[in-house]
């Protein structure tokens, strides 16, 4: 066979949308969809450009942060944080065990079951910003109600992971442990705790993490912490002080994730 | 033709790798490389296309020597020289005949490349080739979904692709079942010699190399000990090449993988009967 | 029966040693609980937190019945939030994919500078919630739906870009050496080599993230950002707690749906 007799035209054929009229009807759609939504973005360009002078300054005051002169506030605000953070950890890891637990559909009786899938349901559907705006408007401003959020929030999100890890347990070891005759309460210490204990203290850690980034975004509704003095600062148009806020924060966070991957490979 | 002079590597660990490698391979020939694994077989057929850097010697391709080139040059250089990978190295998300296509990256521009825009020719080209090696109504199915025999054929094709002017062959068949084997081996072989290609065969199975290969060299330790014809590999050859346990123990497995498989025919006749 | 006695009584989980420290952590982190309780309740007006329960009895009680006739106000600024979360998701991808790029151990074209950089990028870009961005942005270029965009995309940039850049590492390396092998360019070997395997992992993460922007646009309005949360920090100041309660079923809403939509996009994409 000669050359000239193979096709000179190839496509590459279509990979998720196989059908051509759905792919130029998705197509279409995608494109006026774009128009419609940034047709929706009014900008009023002059303020944009007054915007840039002030977003250089805030990128000064990133690069040149001011360390000294709001110290007080940012020192009070960091102790704020970090208390919160700490306390509602442990209070939200304490809560999510039980919880967890019997959010577990290998172990706890439906009733209960149920119950505790609500009670994570609506911890996880609700923001923490909205759960402190609510708080704060109940407990009054400050930390507490900050660390009742966090505390809040934990749960959610603790005892969703605990309770999928637990049912994802190895039956055959929960099976023996049941065999030896073992009450409930054993089963639990024998057969699940071994098994979710390293991965509980992971996603503690984690959860550590996140409600200290957590405590700088609530302060802003009135939970207290690093947020509220953030606030104050960019509030005041002070970008050094903000960005010196920024960057403790930043840097909490990074020592925050080598530590705890530290910490997780000493504990096991 | 190619010609290794000297051609050294040590690793940075101080590991060497090989040392003094020469060799040369003419127009046409099928070179067989055997050795025990860590041999530095798979550096060497790396060392010339640069995928491993040498770091002594040189590799004459034709009048051009590849150690010297700068990175530009070794791109252009790269083209002249084909490769066909252990386990296919098939881009698995793509079509097969984008894999094909592949093999002309060296030539076409990037946007071309980008939108899959190649020239009538080389379309051409990539319709032949798969023709050639048994795949023209696959053209248009995902590399992933091609079993392991079809995949190392589009690994073919993708390297005869580039036109080359040499083969590079990494253990074409360490993947296959002994069948598929044989017949990539046959392909191979056939393909070489309608080209005149060189080709440089990484080899781990003697018996298939002996059938396959025109000329056969062993590598122990990053040197050459064996340099010949397959009706030469003796078994003191082999034992040269392989050290006294390493081979009796190769042999040892070959005849029980051939009592394996003479059982299992006699079972199967005894069945069909 | 056999003689057992001389064998020993006593039979420990752990040694002493990891024994004591277990127990020497305990205590460490009861103390460290009890020092930060102390710290952290020293301003706190305890009569405020003893009333809370009628308080909330009180905003419990005019949360209900729901305000539906203002439901209909709510569409615009809803789609607002839409839009806010899909730009946004657009914009960040598009930075992140570079950053990704230039992060990843196998891509980067310089690991001594230019992989720092991009890294302390993603860094950055994770630690700040968007809410933060949000509130810089309207300090900086004026409340409205741009300055939302701009925090969902910053804040997006890291997400993706460290979910990115790790999916680039994890390329098969194979596969890229053999498009090199053909003589191919940088830039092509990244199209053929490297992109076609990312994709899946690119797609995935793409939604996920608009997942998660569609619920954190909801409440940038609080900060003056545009969308929903306009609407609802305007309740929340004058004190109409039956429209707040529409506006956070509204929003409940619209996150269950998007995770609905992202669930079955990954699914099709992938």
């Amino acid at each position: 066979m000669t050359a000239t007799a193979y096709p000179t035209r190839w496509k590459r054929p279509p990979q998720i949308v196989k059908d051509r009229r759905w792919r130029i009807v998705l197509q279409i759609g995608i494109v006026v969809y774009l128009i419609l939504a940034i047709g929706t973005v009014e900008v009023n360009w002059t303020r944009v450009y007054d915007g840039l002078e002030r977003g250089q300054r805030f990128v000064m005051g990133f690069l040149q942060p001011d360390f000294t002169s709001r110290w007080t506030d940012i020192r009070q605000g960091l102790i704020e944080s970090l208390t919160m953070t700490l306390t509602s950890t442990v209070v939200g890891v304490a809560i999510s065990v039980p919880i967890g637990i019997g959010a577990a559909r290998n172990l706890a009786p439906p009733w209960i079951y149920y119950i505790c899938r609500s009670i994570i349901a609506v911890s996880r559907a609700l923001q923490e910003v909205i759960i402190a705006i609510f708080l704060v408007a109940m407990f009054g401003f400050g930390p507490f109600a900050g660390f009742l959020t966090l505390s809040f929030a934990t749960i959610g999100f603790i005892a969703k992971l605990l309770a999928d890890d637990i049912e994802e347990i190895n039956e055959g070891q929960a099976e023996a442990i049941r065999a030896t005759g073992a009450s409930w309460l054993q089963l639990v210490n024998y057969a699940v705790q071994p098994q979710v204990i390293p991965r509980l203290i992971g996603l503690s850690l984690y959860r550590l993490d996140i409600n200290f980034r957590e405590s700088a975004v609530i302060g802003i509704v009135g939970a207290g912490g690093i947020g509220a003095t953030l606030n104050t600062a960019i509030d005041r148009y002070e970008y050094d002080s903000a960005g010196a806020v920024l960057l403790i924060v930043i840097g909490i966070v990074m020592v925050a994730e080598y530590g705890s991957s530290y910490l997780r490979k000493f504990l096991q | 033709m190619l010609r290794l002079d000297g051609l050294s590597k040590t690793y940075t660990t101080g590991d060497a790798a090989l040392s003094d490698v020469s060799l040369t391979v003419p127009k046409g020939q099928i070179m067989g490389l055997i050795g025990p694994s860590g041999a530095g077989k798979s550096t060497l057929i790396r060392c010339i296309n640069r995928l491993v850097e040498p770091t002594a010697g040189k590799v004459l391709l034709g009048d051009v020597d590849l150690v010297t080139l700068g990175k530009g040059e070794l791109r252009r250089q790269r083209r002249r020289v084909g490769m066909i990978f252990q386990e296919y190295a098939l881009v698995e998300r793509l079509t097969v005949m984008e894999n094909v296509l592949s093999g002309r990256l060296g030539y076409v521009p990037f946007w071309r490349s980008f939108l899959r825009r190649y020239s009538g020719a080389d379309i051409q080209r990539a319709y032949q080739l798969l023709d050639r090696v048994g795949l023209m109504d696959k053209a248009d199915n995902r590399a992933d979904a091609l079993s392991g025999g079809q995949r190392q054929r589009v690994g073919i094709a993708r390297a005869l692709a580039q036109d080359p002017e040499l083969l590079l062959v990494d253990e074409p068949t360490a993947s296959l079942d002994p069948k598929t084997s044989r017949q990539i081996m046959r392909l191979l072989t056939e393909i070489c010699s309608e080209r005149n290609l060189p080709a440089i065969v990484n080899i781990h199975d003697v018996p298939l190399a002996q059938q396959f290969m025109q000329r056969i060299v062993g590598l122990r330790s990053g040197r050459v000990v064996f340099d010949g014809p397959p009706s030469e590999l003796t078994e003191t050859a082999l034992t040269t090449i392989y050290g006294e346990e390493d081979w009796n123990a190769m042999r040892q497995g070959d005849e029980e993988q051939a009592e394996a498989e003479a059982d299992a025919k006699t079972r199967l006749e005894a069945l069909a009967r | 029966m056999t003689e057992i006695t001389h064998y020993s009584q006593v039979w420990a989980h752990r040694t002493p040693r990891a024994r004591l420290f277990m127990w020497l952590g305990w205590v460490a982190l009861v103390a460290l609980f009890v020092f930060c309780w102390h710290l952290m309740t020293e301003n706190t007006i305890w009569v405020f937190v003893l009333d809370a329960p009628r308080q909330a009895a009180d905003i419990g009680g005019r949360t209900m019945p729901p305000e539906w006739g203002y439901l209909p106000e709510l569409m615009k600024p809803l789609w607002d939030t839409i839009n806010i979360a899909t730009l946004g998701t657009i914009g960040g991808v598009i930075m992140a994919v570079p950053v990704a790029f230039i992060a990843a151990r196998n891509t980067t074209p310089s690991a001594t500078i230019l992989r720092p950089i991009a890294l302390f990028i993603i860094v950055a870009s994770r630690s700040i919630n968007s809410l933060i961005w949000a509130l810089l942005l309207v300090a900086m270029i004026g409340p409205g739906l741009l300055a939302g965009i701009v925090a969902i995309a910053l804040r997006s940039i890291g997400f993706v870009g460290k979910l990115l850049y790790e999916a680039i590492e994890e390329t098969d390396a194979r596969q890229i050496e053999a498009i090199e092998a053909t003589g191919a360019r940088g830039a092509q070997v990244l199209s053929y080599g490297i992109v076609p395997q990312i994709m899946p992992a690119f797609w995935g993460i793409t939604v996920f993230r608009w997942d998660i922007n569609i619920r954190e646009s909801t409440i940038l309005g609080l900060v003056g950002a545009g969308g929903i949360g306009l609407k609802l920090n305007a309740s929340l100041n004058t004190l109409a707690w039956s429209q707040v309660t529409v506006i956070l079923l509204l929003i409940l809403g619209t996150v269950i749906v998007s995770e609905w939509v992202s669930a079955r996009m990954r699914h099709a994409l992938i």
